[in-house]
């Protein structure tokens, strides 16, 4: 097998706080290989948000620090590089799109000026160079009239318009892999839909890979060739997106599965949208043995003596449970 | 920013600078006392004397006849004349404005070019040695009123090491750059002692505004686009936090004035605010609400600079 893109090995990134060392992320494993789109879902506070920030080295440090882990991109760990070697792959080898579009762009520059920053830095163009760029940045994510609207403000844009921007900023330099953090989740229906639609078309235009992270199942199962399915800052399952639909194994999975709202079998039937009992473990004092086991209907002794490793039920399906 | 935005903040001004003139001259009105009380005392100056005196000067009109009399003279530019010095008012603050902008513009300068850079650097380093520092003396400062400064440092710079004078004169005599020298030297303490305690109520505002913007989701997407922390912090961060800082500049003009009244007492700097006292001190009612009225009229040109500053900061206000 090619060498991955993205390789993430043991990571853990922990947080000092008063109270003591927040285990946001507590040791994840996650491959994502070229051109290739994984989904990493798990409900809010599960460690996916730090997981893709760490690959970025967005954390900030202090209070976050790494404790164990690698994170190989094409082979090079980046967790030892600085600041200055970081910078040579953020936008340019790896992108990154926020959850927010309302606030992720700084209301006080055009877009235009904010697209072309990226693009005058990383591929040493003149400022009007990087304008033309802007442009066609802005014509390529579908804005109309980008000769115009290269001009304004952000808050000249609505939200689904702000996050194409948002798109055509982390695209403008073609980076090999787009992180996109919730892009969608604070978007109405409609314009979800076409922000990942917007999101395979480039992908398809560009090659490059997509990390998914949201906590929307429907979205993963359209989108994604693959998925991890994070919990209390461990992975717990990891699987193709069929398997992992068709045969889920882990009780998280199988939960978060059933929360899914259908209409084929809504409310005529009378049936409830089963949801997951119980609240996320704090991740200060994790418990000892799987971070599951206070909510899962089939806990036993075992569970709670200590975490099972990942291992491998099908070929690329792995689940960390003992069933 | 629009041509429109400034004329409609220009245009606003007009209404204010009334207003204040109303009740300036309405408080004025209500106070006691008498320019011409000395001449009561007076056994040499007959009563008739006095009352003719305030007829002409037409004191005893009803108050709203009087405003509407000095308004007019002033929009022609007649600004009245001192009883005390015997002598135009206008004239009188031409003399003294000059010096006192000196002192409090070069204060103001220097607290800003010092409070900016201290500020973004103590945010940037939270809780580091140098924000401990920088807050610790930023604390001093603000917590130190300007007329105990002022006599501490008389005390040190003049009186113990005999390095600057304590007294500002206003008629040294000379030429070229001694004379130049010696301004300099007599402005050091007043533009200090203003300046210390603006800088350091500014270190703070602008340390927190830092600390405000500094987390926002756009200073994120800076840092994530590989551009140096450096650039981020002025180019995206900065810009952002100065906006609030603008606002507290402003407002602080009106404090400022009040400071450089106090100060200019101490150094006996011949500017307005000493003006201002003394002729409080003789009951001379033109001078006063003249001399009010100019610091109000300041305050109100800081505030329009503040909003076109404004304007310019952030493309969402002029915009709208």
């Amino acid at each position: 097998m090619a060498e991955p893109l993205l390789d993430i090995r043991g990571l853990k990134t922990w947080f000092k706080t008063d109270d003591g060392m927040v285990r946001a992320v507590d040791g994840v494993d996650l491959r994502i290989d070229r051109g290739e789109t994984v989904g990493v879902v798990g409900e809010s506070g599960c460690g996916k948000t730090v997981t893709a920030r760490s690959v970025l080295k967005l954390i900030d440090m202090p209070p976050g620090r790494f404790e164990a882990g690698e994170i190989r991109w094409q082979g090079r760990d980046l967790i030892p590089l600085d600041e200055a070697e970081m910078n040579k792959i953020r936008a340019r080898e790896i992108a990154i799109i926020f959850q927010e579009p309302m606030t992720s762009l700084n209301p006080v520059y055009t877009v235009g000026d904010q697209i072309a920053e990226v693009i005058a830095l990383h591929q040493k163009l003149s400022t009007k160079q990087a304008m033309a760029g802007a442009v066609e940045m802005l014509k390529l994510v579908n804005i109309p009239n980008p000769e115009r609207r290269v001009t304004d403000y952000p808050h000249q844009f609505s939200g689904g318009m702000r996050q194409r921007v948002m798109i055509a900023m982390a695209l403008s330099c073609q980076p090999k892999l787009l992180i996109a953090d919730e892009p969608t989740t604070a978007l109405d229906v409609t314009i979800q839909a076409q922000i990942l639609e917007l999101m395979h078309e480039m992908k398809d235009r560009f090659g490059m890979a997509i990390m998914l992270i949201t906590h929307a199942m429907g979205v993963v199962a359209e989108t994604c060739q693959r998925v991890t399915v994070m919990y209390a800052g461990k992975v717990v399952e990891e699987a193709p997106v069929e398997a992992l639909f068709g045969d889920p194994r882990h009780p998280y999975t199988q939960g978060l599965i059933r929360s899914i709202p259908r209409v084929d079998r809504g409310a005529e039937k009378k049936q409830r949208l089963e949801a997951i009992p119980g609240t996320v473990p704090s991740l200060l004092n994790p418990p000892q043995g799987c971070r599951f086991a206070s909510r899962c209907k089939y806990v036993m002794d075992v569970c709670t003596q200590a975490m099972p490793p990942l291992k491998e039920v099908a070929p690329g399906h792995r689940v960390a449970c003992v069933l | 920013m629009s041509r429109q935005y400034i004329i409609r903040r220009l245009l606003i001004t007009i209404p204010s600078l009334l207003g204040i003139s109303i009740v300036l001259f309405a408080i004025l009105a209500l106070a006691p006392g008498d320019p011409f009380e000395e001449l009561a005392t007076n056994p040499a100056v007959p009563p008739e004397v006095r009352a003719a005196l305030r007829a002409k000067f037409g004191l005893d009109d009803p108050v709203w006849t009087r405003y509407l009399h000095w308004l007019g003279a002033m929009i022609q530019g007649d600004w009245g004349f001192s009883f005390a010095s015997r002598m135009d008012v206008d004239t009188l603050i031409l003399q003294r404005l000059p010096t006192t902008l000196i002192v409090i513009g070069s204060s103001q300068v220097i607290a800003i070019l010092v409070a900016l850079p201290v500020g973004v650097l103590a945010a940037t380093r939270p809780y580091s040695l140098f924000d401990q520092i920088a807050n610790t003396l930023a604390f001093v400062g603000f917590s130190l009123p300007t007329f105990f400064t002022g006599l501490l440092f008389i005390l040190v710079f003049s009186i113990q090491l005999d390095w600057l004078p304590f007294v500002y004169r206003a008629d040294i005599a000379g030429s070229g750059w001694p004379w130049l020298w010696a301004h300099i030297k007599q402005s050091i303490m007043p533009v200090m002692v203003l300046g210390l305690f603006q800088g350091a109520s500014l270190v703070r505002f602008v340390r927190s505004s830092v600390l405000d913007v500094i987390k926002l989701d756009y200073v994120t997407t800076a840092r994530s686009k590989g551009i140096g922390e450096r650039k981020v912090i002025t180019k995206h961060v900065v810009r952002n936090a100065l906006i609030p800082v603008v606002t507290l500049v402003a407002l602080q003009m009106p404090i400022v004035f009040g400071g450089a009244i106090v100060t200019e007492q101490i150094f006996r700097v011949p500017g307005i605010g000493s003006l201002l006292i003394s002729a409080m001190l003789a009951n001379d009612t033109p001078v006063v609400m003249a001399v009010t009225f100019v610091i109000a009229c300041l305050v109100v040109i800081f505030n329009l600079i503040a909003d076109i500053l404004y304007g310019w900061l952030d493309p969402r206000i002029s915009f709208r």
